[in-house]
């Protein structure tokens, strides 16, 4: 761990300003994830900018969403009876994600910016191009259970490790950003990026911005379920996990959103299975045919290569769990 | 909250002795001990597995602010234990165990210290540790355990057995045949190692370790230093957690004994999380090959038993993994054969259960394959081999009540609803399955001393040099000490760990209730015959009776003729103007004993549990757990005893593994996130159940040790209630989800 400066602030302003002012400084929240990357030598910021004190914890709601701040705690956001009642599938994310612990501490903004688990990430003597660009993969040729069957490029097969984040991109979430430039909203689904030839990018918030909050829009959706399938009951990363959003009239689908987790460098959409499903029965043939659709193009290799059937068995189920 | 519970007397009854000071913080463990000037201490690890430190580049780090010391091998004092033979190179016998850390450049392992450097806190020691370069030359290695144990020239023998026919089991009219394997698992107790040093001059040497043998290390530390062993002082008063990790002291030890004879202040040094699994010992991965032949009627005819584990390449550790098939059922032809493959990495140690964990989950997954193929139930196949005596010495067992175990489970779990069709019970859409497993662990009762100090206020204190990584050995040796004294439990005390004391055995093996419980039996006689002794001579009423007519009870001293002449242990002291009396007693090896019988504990687990049948999850839903482990001395103990080795047996079967990278030789899931420990949600309502019998010969308490049989034998139980729920048997832990998708 390296010596670092440390700075709080308690206005959006001045947070964009002090992050600016420093090159290689960096926004601290709930700390979980930074602090083990400084202590591990994989993260090194100059200057940390405490944020806890921006006025960005508030969960309100009007006719067209909720809108929930960046600094709000994974817990908080569980527990909101605005979001178990109208967003049960983003309170269910939020469960089954790290522990108990780690969701008093962690935000809604740290969430989406956690950086992957990866063990050649993790392990600054081992070659990761997302850590240090030109180093190489060390997972491809290792160790790679854990790892993407979707959007993989040859410089990086990391998953973004998040369970929120399935669920928002299946909510079509928009995450709202300030910075030097001003206010941006993104949609969630374009938030995060594939690691391409540029594994060391993770998403699109540019140079001095600053998650405020999430959006997440009304919906229609009355069947809602989010299944996480890991080596262990509890804090445990997903294997693969499926977030399911559909609205079923008449035991007919009329719209239906899917995302997954655990098999690509970002929350992982299923549109053509979404597609495929709207207009169909939710039956459990349906169902079983959907599964299919959602992981062809799925491309194993030898650890991971169980995701695939996994993954099928997971959409499947998260299907049959929502309509339950 | 309060008034739900009822707190009675019975409810606190055998609450841990020493639980208040754990869970109030008050309780010390090797890192805790505040000493004025300390020191703190990082090591600084090796990043290839193999080859050579070209150079170490150290000049920014020594001048990183607080910087006391950085220690390596080009620095380090020497230290007679490096080089043994130096002084008289025919001198026979002592060899320093494992690693001599900095004695030289070579580099057997990756995470192996390199370096240490020692700063004013920690902190700053931890930011100079990280600017600490080191440049290698590498040489080819080996950590793929796989690939290694097909190379026949890389495999060393440790030990062949034979009773009867060799392969005999292709005879029998029905036979399984399978491989089993099992990953490397760490011990990863919660309390880091740690260990703080100080000196007193140059001959005397005072430790604050983490240890399960506190006399071991005392022993090792005068040897490698040079040091006469009664200036060596070993403190572990309180341990948290080891499982075997701490049975010998690893390089962390003596290289904070050279730090800090090195910067003349007391240093501490504690393992991170990450060392843990790279310098502590782990269980070593393993390879078997099992083969059981029987008759029709269930009767085994063969068993031939095969195995490979790793060790590393700079020391050889093994353990009695096959050793299992050749005594836990009676059977007339038995071979089997035991190898090493030493590895790139460090050495292995005993962990929990070492060598019966290991060889069960082998031996009893294949005779719950047998008893599919034969149409017979598990535990009516065991039955029927039910050894009466121990197969391989013929000799009688002290004690074995396994069959009562087998009953009280059977019950308990609801054997009667198991499908004799594997696959075909099904509750609310998941598969269902019924499993069990059998587990056993030599038992004996090894050399302690201890010492008593009976005083005239009512209180007894005991002590033996014995470590409690956990167990509750100090609860049962108080509780011991009262039935024996007939005093109340909150008058005894009980101090350990520390090397001032008599001489505690090494706490492993289940063997300490057994050993030092013996000792405390021996001075609590000797505290009564010298209190009898002491009311003849200094109490006119008792002057005429002769030792044998003065009875000891519940603190007092009677006339047995004639009850109303008495006087309390209490009034005696005082009368005597002695404010203590004091006696030490040894307790011998159950040696003679064991010439003439085999003494074993046996656990029987009992495991129900859901797979879902589409996605491979498993969910545990109850284990029972039963143990022939002589009388059960303190329940509430020895039943978390159990609970925990059923824990640490979930984590064998479903969710413990180390994993390396064979490209660079190198863990990559060393840490708690990663390395999946079981948690509460992976857990089931776990009931224990002691057929609560005394063993007659191995000690005066009549116990058997429990800490191994708990864990032994639940990993195959769960296999097998896995097979029995989806049809789909797991040869390779752990089981985890993707091996059972369908
Ligand atoms: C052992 C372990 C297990 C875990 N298991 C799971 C799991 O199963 N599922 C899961 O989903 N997660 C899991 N997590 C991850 C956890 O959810 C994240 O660590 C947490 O959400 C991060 O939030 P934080 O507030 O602590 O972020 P921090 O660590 O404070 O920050 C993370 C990153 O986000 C940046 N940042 C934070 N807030 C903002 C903002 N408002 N604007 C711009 N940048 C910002 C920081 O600069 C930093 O780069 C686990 C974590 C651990 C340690």
């Amino acid at each position: 761990m390296i010596n670092f400066e440390f700075v709080r602030t308690s206005t959006v302003k001045n947070a964009i300003a002090a992050l600016s002012k420093t090159p290689g400084a960096q926004f601290i929240a709930g700390g979980t994830n930074l602090v083990d990357l400084m202590k591990k030598g994989v993260a090194a910021p100059k200057r940390l900018i405490d944020i806890n004190s921006l006025p960005l914890r508030d969960i309100t709601s009007d006719s067209k969403g909720i809108l929930i701040g960046a600094l709000a705690l994974n817990s908080e956001v569980a527990e909101h009876p605005l979001i178990k009642n109208k967003l049960s599938l983003l309170a269910k994310a939020l469960d089954a994600g790290a522990s108990a612990q780690l969701r008093n501490m962690a935000t809604i903004g740290g969430n989406i910016l956690q950086r992957t688990r990866c063990s050649y990430f993790n392990d600054s003597t081992m070659p990761c191009n997302k850590r240090e660009p030109g180093s190489g993969c060390g997972a491809k040729n290792g160790y790679h259970r854990m790892h993407a069957v979707f959007g993989a490029s040859d410089k990086c097969i990391a998953v973004h490790p998040s369970d929120m984040c399935v669920a928002l991109a299946a909510l079509d979430a928009v995450v709202h950003t300030a910075g030097p430039k001003g206010e941006r909203k993104v949609l969630f689904a374009d938030f995060h990026r594939l690691p391409g030839d540029n594994p060391e990018l993770d998403h699109h918030l540019q140079p001095g911005e600053l998650i405020t909050g999430i959006y997440v829009p009304a919906n229609s959706f009355n069947k809602q379920h989010y299944l996480k399938i890991r080596d262990r009951a509890s804090y445990a990363f997903a294997l693969v996990s499926v977030a399911v959003a559909l609205e079923v009239t008449d035991g007919i689908i009329k719209n239906a959103k899917l995302s997954m987790g655990g098999v690509a460098h970002k929350p992982w959409r299923l549109i053509s299975t979404e597609q495929f499903l709207v207009g169909k029965a939710a039956s459990k043939e349906t169902f079983t045919e959907a599964a299919a659709v959602a992981m062809t193009g799925a491309v194993g290799l030898t650890h991971n290569r169980f995701k695939i059937k996994m993954g099928k068995a997971a959409v499947r189920e998260a299907l049959l769990q929502a309509i339950r | 909250m309060d008034k739900e519970i009822n707190y009675t007397e019975s409810y606190f009854a055998d609450d841990r002795v020493d639980g208040i000071e754990k869970v109030t913080g008050k309780a010390k463990f090797a890192a805790e001990h505040p000493l004025a000037e300390m020191a703190y201490a990082v090591f600084v690890c090796s990043t290839i597995p193999k080859g050579a430190i070209k150079n170490m580049v150290l000049y920014e780090a020594r001048n990183a602010p607080g910087v006391l010391d950085i220690i390596y091998y080009l620095n380090c004092p020497t230290i007679p234990g490096h080089r043994p033979y130096d002084k008289d190179p025919n001198k026979k016998g002592f060899e320093w165990r494992g690693l001599k850390v900095f004695n030289d450049n070579i580099i057997y392992s990756n995470g192996q210290p390199i370096a240490l450097v020692i700063a004013d806190t920690l902190e700053r020691a931890v930011y100079a540790a990280s600017l600490v370069k080191a440049e290698y030359v590498t040489e080819d290695f080996i950590t793929d355990f796989e690939k290694g144990k097909k190379d026949e020239a890389l495999l060393k023998k440790a030990g062949d057995y034979k009773r009867g026919e060799a392969d005999a089991y292709k005879t029998a009219a029905v036979f399984v045949e399978d491989e089993y394997t099992i990953p490397i698992e760490t011990h990863n107790p919660m309390e880091l190692h740690a260990t703080t040093a100080v000196w007193e001059g140059d001959n005397k040497l005072t430790v604050y370790d983490k240890s399960q043998g506190p006399k071991g290390t005392q022993a090792e530390l005068a040897r490698n230093f040079g040091l006469d062993e009664k200036n060596v002082r070993v403190v572990t008063e309180y341990v948290g957690g080891a499982f075997g990790s701490a049975l010998r002291s690893w390089p962390h030890v003596p290289a904070a004994v050279i730090a800090a004879r090195k910067v003349k202040r007391p240093v501490k040094l504690v393992l991170t999380r990450e060392q843990m699994f790279t310098m502590v010992g782990y269980r070593p991965h393993a390879w078997q090959k099992i083969a059981i032949g029987a008759g029709k009627d269930g009767k085994l005819v063969g068993i031939s038993h095969h195995a490979i584990s790793n060790t590393s390449t700079y020391e050889d550790f093994s353990e009695g993994i096959v050793g299992v098939s050749q005594f836990l059922y009676d059977c007339p032809n038995v071979n089997t054969s035991y190898k090493l493959l030493p590895l790139n990495i460090n050495t292995p140690t005993w962990m929990r259960g070492p060598g019966p964990a290991t060889g069960c989950f082998a031996l009893e997954c294949a005779l719950d394959d047998l008893s599919y193929k034969l149409n017979i139930d598990p535990i009516e196949l065991r039955l029927i081999n039910y050894a009466e005596v121990h197969p391989a010495s013929k000799l009688p067992w002290t004690s074995k009540f396994l069959k009562e175990c087998y009953a009280l489970g059977k019950e308990k779990i609801g054997w009667h609803n198991r499908a004799a069709i594997p696959g075909s019970l099904k509750e609310n859409g998941m598969l269902v399955g019924y499993g069990m497993a059998g587990g056993v662990f030599g038992a004996g009762r090894g050399q302690a001393a201890a010492k008593g100090i009976l005083k005239s206020d009512g209180s007894l204190v005991l002590q033996s040099a014995v470590s409690d990584m956990g167990p509750g050995t100090s609860t049962a040796m108080v509780t011991i000490g009262a039935e024996l004294m007939g005093l109340p439990m909150n008058k005894i005390k009980f101090e350990l760990g520390d090397t001032d004391l008599p001489p505690g055995p090494t706490q492993g093996g289940s063997g300490s209730t057994s050993a030092v419980g013996a000792a405390i039996n021996a001075v609590c006689d000797s505290l009564k015959q010298t209190l009898k002794e002491m009311a003849i001579q200094q109490v006119p009423a008792f002057s005429t009776a002769k030792p044998e007519d003065v009875q000891y009870k519940k603190g007092m001293l009677f006339f047995k003729s004639d009850k109303t002449i008495s006087i309390s242990y209490t009034d005696l002291l005082q009368q005597s103007g002695k404010p203590e009396i004091e006696v030490i007693k040894d307790s011998a090896r159950a040696s003679a004993e064991a010439q003439k019988y085999a003494m074993h504990s046996f656990s029987v687990h009992f495991v129900k549990l859901q797979v879902h049948p589409v996605t491979g999850v498993i969910r545990l839903e109850h284990i029972v757990s039963t143990a022939d482990a002589g009388k059960i001395i303190t329940p509430k103990p020895a039943r978390s005893q159990m609970v925990g080795g059923a824990v640490g047996g979930i984590g064998m079967a479903l969710t413990e593994e180390v994993v390396i990278d064979h490209h660079f030789g190198r863990y990559v899931n060393s840490n708690f996130g990663d390395y999946h420990v079981p948690v509460n949600a992976d857990t089931p309502i776990i009931d224990v159940l002691f057929a609560d019998k005394p063993d007659p010969i191995i000690n005066p308490m009549g116990s058997k040790g429990i800490g191994e049989i708990a864990l032994v034998g639940v990993a195959p139980a769960i296999a097998n209630a896995v097979y029995n729920a989806t049809g789909k048997r797991v040869r390779e832990l752990p089981i985890t989800p993707d091996k059972l998708l369908s």
